[in-house]
């Protein structure tokens, strides 16, 4: 009885924590989600109406979807490929190995919004660092940010250059093969080639799911850089040229708190929410078909 | 790491062979990731017509360190420093006070429901924010709480399932058999928790503070919602503030913008450099054994 008490007691900050800042809110947020609430007035129960109107006449959050499920489609694939690259490279035992995983690291833990005016600049058509090397090779670089066709590239380019977390993970399950294994493949006369297939992709598996997961997680939440890169000074304008960077996010925190439509915006929360909860299940089924973990683990 | 143990037997012409690519590509990446952060500094010392020069100097003939000057007076970016600090300050100890107690409980102690309760809190990590973002939003401004530090500080108090997660993970791997002595001995749970636990948990301690300062430090949608008054903002929000206002009046400073930048990444960088250790263990806890 002591015991259980004294449990209790040391997991109740988190305890209080969940029931009021996650539980509470969701509940709460799913009965806003059912009103027309824009804080100045009292709220009106409108039932699945916002959802109806979300799923069914708002083109601008079908088009935010969209925009949202090609940068995940994008971003999440390349990055997983170029962090493995990356984390390939650094596996050797070879000098200088430590100043390149800084270096690759290095821009993930910085600043977004410094990070994106940074690229905001390096991608700008004109004096940008990118086009003037495109035009050094004969190449008239395309408009970035300033066209609707080039602006979600120019976000999946930045997103590569902050991909050492993702590296990191990799990295850290490489080292975690056992030589043997290699050194038994050797005796069978396998190639690299084969070794890197029978090897080591079934062994850093688990961790290709792990990054697989919260890459697909972590993008479908863009907002900052979309935010910060695409918007003029004025407030509203932001997402892109003819809306080709308004991700969903983007799109919620301009209905929750520009336009203050709170209960539509808390319908478009549990939409995304529904929608990721879906991803990550799938993947996880799926996952059984193609994640090998060692006897013993689970 | 053992993949050239392996490898020292025949054929040494081959491996130098396969060094000397190995070595190519990572040149050539590490080019790729290192000219933006060059790009950057050099923008940041060009005068107003050198940054428009083409082909781009890399080298101005006289770096202009007034850019910084001009950068740190076209918003307040000392105030913006010091509510920075005062609020990831505050975070960080809450956050380290919570979520260690937390974890103990979670690692330590046995009690009904425990690991159903722990289920619960890793499965949260998966909530995205948006969820509980409008209705928190709302019950902050009723408490009138908006404008102030308070909605990014006080949650801190409940602890974040993911750094609870970190320090479980170690704490578990701390021998069960001091605890049980120092009962033995008559301490109490809040004695060893604090005398044993924590002083042996130094690096899990560490790994989260850095990710917590970082995470904090950097934070731009908590303060875009909640802090309306320009002499509130934080780093990040001031920086976007001067971005909007160098667009919005037409002029074109990218390198007062970029010397902000380089301002507002520099601890980062500082704080990256003198604990990068800690950050790799923590991604790689959170990634093997998640």
């Amino acid at each position: 009885m002591r015991r259980t008490l004294e449990g209790y007691l040391f997991v109740s900050p988190w305890l209080a924590g969940f029931i009021l800042l996650t539980a509470g809110p969701m509940i709460a947020s799913l009965y806003i989600s059912g009103t027309s609430w824009t804080m100045l007035s009292p709220p009106v129960w409108v039932g699945a109406q916002n959802y109806a109107r979300l799923l069914g006449d708002d083109h601008r959050f079908g088009l935010s979807l969209l925009n949202t499920l090609t940068y995940v489609a994008l971003a999440v694939p390349l990055g997983l490929a170029v962090s493995l690259l990356l984390a390939l490279l650094l596996n050797r035992r070879i000098p200088g190995r430590g100043l390149f995983r800084t270096l690759f690291f290095l821009p993930s833990i910085t600043n977004l919004v410094a990070v994106s005016l940074l690229w905001m600049w390096i991608l700008n058509p004109e004096y940008g660092l990118l086009n003037g090397a495109l035009r050094m090779a004969g190449i008239d670089g395309p408009l970035w940010f300033q066209s609707e066709r080039w602006a979600k590239p120019a976000l999946i380019i930045m997103s590569l250059w902050g991909t050492g977390g993702t590296m990191i993970v990799f990295l850290a399950a490489l080292q975690g093969i056992p030589g043997e294994l290699y050194e038994a493949a050797d005796l069978d006369g396998a190639g690299a080639f084969s070794k890197f297939v029978h090897i080591t992709l079934p062994m850093i598996s688990p961790a290709f799911l792990f990054n697989l997961i919260v890459g697909i997680i972590g993008s479908s939440q863009v907002f900052t850089q979309a935010y910060v890169m695409t918007g003029s000074a004025e407030p509203g304008t932001e997402g892109g040229p003819n809306n080709a960077t308004l991700f969903v996010v983007l799109y919620l925190y301009k209905k929750a708190f520009q336009e203050f439509s709170m209960g539509y915006a808390a319908s478009i929360a549990w939409v995304l929410f529904f929608l990721m909860l879906v991803a990550t299940v799938l993947q996880m089924k799926l996952a059984r078909r193609w994640v090998y973990y060692e006897a013993g683990e689970q | 790491m053992r993949l050239n143990e392996r490898s020292q037997l025949p054929l040494v012409a081959g491996i130098s062979l396969r060094y000397a690519l190995t070595y190519a590509v990572l040149m050539l990446l590490g080019a790729l990731f290192l000219i933006p952060f060059l790009w950057m500094l050099s923008v940041s010392l060009q005068d107003a017509q050198g940054m428009f020069a083409l082909p781009f100097r890399w080298i101005p003939d006289r770096p202009r360190w007034e850019n910084y000057g001009a950068a740190l007076s076209a918003v307040p970016f000392g105030r913006y420093l010091f509510n920075t600090s005062v609020i990831t300050a505050s975070v960080l100890c809450l956050t380290l006070f919570s979520c260690t107690l937390v974890a103990y409980g979670f690692s330590r102690l046995r009690f009904p429901g425990r690991d159903m309760l722990f289920a619960v809190c890793i499965s949260t990590m998966m909530l995205p924010g948006q969820v509980t973002m409008i209705p928190l939003y709302m019950a902050y401004a009723r408490l009138g709480w908006v404008d102030t530090y308070l909605p990014l500080i006080v949650p801190s108090l409940f602890g974040s399932p993911f750094y609870i997660f970190l320090l479980r993970q170690f704490f578990l791997t701390i021998f069960r058999e001091y605890d049980e002595a120092a009962l033995l001995d008559g301490a109490g749970r809040l004695r060893i928790y604090w005398s044993i636990v924590l002083p042996l948990a130094r690096p899990a301690i560490a790994t989260v503070t850095l990710f917590c300062f970082i995470g904090t430090w950097n934070d731009f949608f908590g303060p875009l919602i909640y802090l309306n008054s320009p002499e509130k903002a934080t780093l990040t929000l001031g920086l976007n503030m001067l971005k909007s206002q160098v667009i919005g009046s037409g002029s074109v400073q990218w390198h007062i913008l970029m010397a902000a930048s380089v301002l507002v990444m520099l601890p980062n960088i500082i704080v990256f450099f003198l604990a990068q250790k800690q950050f790799i263990r923590g991604i790689q806890i959170g990634g093997l054994r998640g």
